[in-house]
């Protein structure tokens, strides 16, 4: 299924559901990216193989830096999903040929995220939050494949 | 056999000490039936899961969600032995139930989620990583009677 296929099946609700959430995690977003990809490290030690040319200590300024990075990419895409593989354009590209980060690890990734949001929103990250959320998420890892192969 | 760690070990017995059972099993199972809309599939004979709201005052879904947190415990008694310990439970899925073995990885991730949000900062990577740890060869002892 195309990604815009798979951005297509949120409704309205979970899209403005979507961009609230991320639009109030964006003050935090060093701290929510950086712990997601430190949940990653600990839960995945494979994926720590990407970041051999970087210093990914707890708190250190190449792992907040980059965590930014992320959350900040996200969220752009979450104010409109539909639009998400015209946003999503450069890191396509960069993702398809320099980086090459195996997509299977997109998916590890995404569930370090909900893991942080759910430790980060407590009771807020409702069933329903979560739902769009991984289905966001999951439309993101597509998008950012697409030019893959 | 899965080797722990004193630390993994003592870590599992935390998180399920200050467990509320009867709360987070309820919670973790309505959790997947909304996030993984499909596994409700399974539970056709538990009345009203037509929304999310429905699913999460549904009392026939509350009921199982605390049998499968006891048996959860039943794991975090016997760590070393859990191929044996679930053994039971695996030929009862494949055979009574014919539920896909893919979906305890499901109902596993909701559950995790369910503790972070209940822990909140104090559920770290290294928590989460013993837990899912943990999860996972639950999950894999229930698969493993499959044929």
């Amino acid at each position: 299924m195309g990604p815009a296929r798979q951005a297509a099946m949120l409704s309205k609700k979970e899209k403005e559901l979507i961009a609230d959430i991320w639009e109030s995690l964006t003050p935090v977003a060093e701290d929510i990216g950086a712990d997601a990809l430190l949940r990653m490290f600990a839960s995945y030690p494979g994926t720590k193989t990407y970041f051999s040319h970087l210093d990914i200590s707890p708190r250190s300024a190449h792992l907040l830096s980059h965590g930014k990075k992320i959350v900040l990419a996200i969220a752009e895409g979450a104010q409109d999903i539909g639009q998400l593989t015209v946003t999503l354009a450069p890191l396509q590209t960069l993702h398809a040929y320099q980086l090459r980060i195996d997509p299977t690890n997109f998916k590890l990734f995404s569930h370090c995220m909900l893991v942080a949001l759910a430790c980060h929103m407590g009771e807020d990250f409702t069933p329903v939050a979560h739902a769009a959320m991984d289905k966001y998420l999951s439309a993101f890892a597509a998008v950012l494949s697409e030019k893959y192969r | 056999m899965v080797e722990w760690t004193e630390c993994e070990r003592a870590t599992i017995k935390d998180i399920f000490a200050k467990l509320d059972y009867d709360s987070v099993g309820p919670a973790a199972l309505s959790r997947c039936l909304v996030v993984y809309p499909w596994t409700q599939r399974y539970f056709s004979k538990f009345g009203n899961l037509y929304n999310a709201a429905a699913i999460m005052g549904n009392p026939n879904v509350a009921k199982h969600g605390k049998i499968i947190l006891h048996d959860l415990e039943r794991g975090v008694k016997n760590m070393d032995n859990l191929k044996e310990t679930y053994a039971d439970l695996s030929v009862l899925h494949s055979e009574k139930l014919h539920v896909d073995p893919d979906n305890f990885k499901l109902i596993s991730d909701c559950l995790t989620i369910v503790v972070a949000a209940q822990m909140g900062k104090t559920f770290t990577g290294e928590v989460q990583a013993a837990l899912q740890k943990f999860l996972a060869v639950v999950v894999s002892s229930l698969g493993r009677q499959y044929h």
